[in-house]
């Protein structure tokens, strides 16, 4: 069918007093979330992910997708009132935008965040619209030694990218990957890792590990910090944008997009690298030399970057079901738990799902950019939460959601232990994000890898022989290479910059 | 022979600095000017910039006051830090600001007003914001 017919219809459920409560919902607690620092959308995700297993499957998902654009949104929020970020991949708007917000152009900053955000949103999901039947028609024609492949790759270019050295990210992966095979294997039927446990004989709920590493584990660590004093929130001032901000940012934004949305698609680990070389392009070709002063397209064109990548993170996780990131992992489990496996299947089974889907990306996109500019002063006051007691809500809503899910006291030690692993990785510096991808992904890797090898007799050289697999698999060794080259351009460019702030405070300090 | 006052960047706050001025040019004393923050969120309003304080401190030679300026971030509460100031300094009189709180807001994040007023070890002098 054609697919903007399928969208039209898309609309028409996503167009539901029902549903755009839920998008309703799901934008304001994923904004909520993007502003507070160290919570962000693949914990709210996994904490609700116990209390929506009652709703209907399309409604949870639409606002499952509200809080992950939402989150993108409310990220920038915090970076360029207090110069912390609310979202890793706000980093980069922190770095113009705060000292935007400094000169008095606070209010121009969060409007070219935003609408740069709905901007890059809306073009990314058209993007999604239009790629997404093309794919699912190659997808069909993968073998699972291609799936194979392609999840070598996820997971090799997670672990490579995030995280402060590969062998970190590789670190963690293996604990993901172990914790996903704790259980009974579907195809022998024998017990793994299970400690002589016989509640572990269903294996590790992956709600437990998410909901354990990102909210118990986050929980730890900032308890365990050092009280570091209150930061100087910089009020909101100044005009909306005027015609100049609007000309120097609208080609940002759309560079942005441009930049954003295919790296989004392709297993690069996140939404970090696209700012950063948003932010690097931006600065090169910035004709008014404000960079290091506050430059409106050093705010614009990340902002519109990160935004598109979460669109382009859609593309492979609807089509392949394949998650480049901690909170598409997520959505993935999410899925599994209505019993859906997204992937090619999935627009052909439940077309009204994904497309409803879809359509209501658009609708959220709407619903953000209105929430998003007015409303900043609630956004501020959350911030003004005393943390013992956020941290504290957002416990006991762990412990509950936990132990909904069996009714057993043994999931809340696991949820304990888990979260004490949170804490262990974040105070060594070992990324969290290729633990819950390993969990998710393990298992769905290693039942292709087994398909694979008994289509071909055991046979290992079919994983390597198929054009698409070779492909990818070289790729993927790439991967291991390519990251510490990257990583080491984007220290030197962050290096630069903190070089140039510092140079440009000695000048205002000694200046009388 | 000093006051001690609690200084928010606020009307209440304000208030109270005026007022405690007054009192020490009244009675020849020193001020001890307290802020403090419990450092529990990550954006406090009663935390006052550091460069708002130096404008305090240069209010106060203007007005020609001895006076000792004190930011305190040591995660206690504001009614902590002032008795402590109070009883170090052997201070004959604490000012503080007030303002409306709901029976609520009271019941949710406590009055400090109230508890300075119990357990303060000299006598308390609450200024509202419009006086």
């Amino acid at each position: 069918m054609d697919s903007v017919t399928l969208l039209l219809e898309g609309f028409q459920t996503a167009l539901t007093p029902q549903n755009l409560l839920y998008a309703l919902i799901g934008v304001t607690l994923g904004t909520a979330v993007g502003v507070l620092p160290g919570i962000g959308p693949a914990m709210t995700v996994a904490l609700l992910l116990p209390v929506t297993f009652t709703l209907e499957p399309t409604s949870a998902f639409i606002m499952f997708a509200g809080i992950y654009y939402g989150g993108m949104y409310g990220g920038s929020t915090t970076s360029i009132l207090l110069n912390t970020p609310g979202e890793a991949a706000s980093i980069v708007t922190a770095l113009e935008g705060n000292l935007m917000a400094k000169k008095g152009r606070g209010a121009a900053a969060l409007a070219t965040a935003a609408i740069g955000s709905f901007v890059a949103g809306t073009i990314g999901t058209v993007l999604l619209s239009l790629l997404a039947p093309t794919v699912v028609e190659l997808a069909v024609q993968l073998g699972p030694e291609d799936y194979f492949a392609l999840m070598v790759l996820a997971f090799l270019t997670v672990a490579a990218m995030l995280g402060r050295s590969v062998i970190r990210g590789l670190a963690s992966l293996a604990i993901g990957l172990t914790l996903g095979l704790v259980g009974i294997d579907t195809q022998t039927g024998q017990a793994r890792f299970t400690l002589g446990i016989p509640q572990l004989l269903d294996g590790i709920d992956v709600v437990i590990v998410a909901v354990g590493l990102f909210a118990v584990g986050e929980t730890l660590y900032v308890a365990s910090r050092l009280r570091h004093e209150p930061l100087e929130l910089i009020p909101v001032s100044g005009t909306w944008m005027t015609r100049s901000d609007w000309r120097r940012s609208w080609a940002p934004w759309l560079r942005g997009t441009a930049i954003g949305f295919p790296i989004g698609t392709i297993p690069a680990g996140g939404a970090d690298v696209t700012t950063f070389l948003s932010y690097a392009t931006e600065r090169k070709l910035a004709k008014h030399k404000e960079f290091g002063h506050g430059a409106i397209e050093g705010v614009a064109g990340p902002e519109a970057a990160n935004n598109a990548a979460a669109a382009g993170v859609l593309v492979p996780l609807l089509t392949l079901g394949l998650p480049t990131s901690a909170t598409a992992a997520i959505l993935v489990a999410a899925f599994q738990q209505y019993g859906l496996q997204p992937g090619p299947q999935l627009f052909e089974a439940n077309a009204t799902l994904v497309w409803a889907l879809i359509a209501s990306l658009y609708i959220g996109n709407l619903m953000l950019l209105v929430l998003n500019l007015p409303l900043v002063g609630i956004w501020v006051k959350l911030l003004q939460i005393p943390r013992p007691y956020l941290y504290a809500g957002i416990m006991v809503f762990a412990a509950l959601g936990s132990y909904t899910i069996n009714l057993s006291p043994i999931d809340l030690t696991l949820l304990l232990i888990l979260g004490f692993l949170g804490f262990l990785l974040r105070r060594y510096g070992w990324p969290v994000a290729p633990v819950v991808l390993g969990v998710i992904l393990g298992p769905l890797a290693e039942q292709q890898l087994r398909r694979a090898l008994q289509i071909s007799q055991n046979d290992p050289t079919v994983l390597v022989t198929s054009p698409f697999s070779a492909t990818l698999l070289t790729v993927a060794f790439l991967f291991l290479v390519v990251p510490p080259v990257l990583r080491r351009w984007q220290r030197r460019t962050e290096k630069e910059i903190a070089l140039e702030s510092e140079r440009e405070e000695a000048d205002l300090t000694t200046r009388p | 022979m000093t006051i001690v006052v609690g200084y928010v960047p606020k009307p209440e706050g304000r208030a109270a600095l005026t007022r405690a001025v007054s009192e020490a040019k009244l009675r020849g004393t020193d001020l001890v000017v307290v802020n403090s923050s419990a450092a529990q969120s990550l954006v406090d309003e009663s935390l006052a910039s550091r460069r708002e304080l130096d404008e305090v401190r240069r209010q106060l030679d203007e007005a020609d006051v001895k006076h000792d300026v004190r930011r305190l971030v040591r995660g206690r509460e504001a009614a902590e830090e002032l008795i402590e100031a109070a009883e170090e300094t052997g201070a004959d009189l604490i000012v503080i600001g007030l303002r409306r709180r709901t029976p609520v807001g009271k019941f949710i994040t406590g009055s400090d007003a109230q508890r300075i007023l119990l357990t303060a070890p000299c006598p308390v002098l609450a200024v509202k914001a419009d006086v």
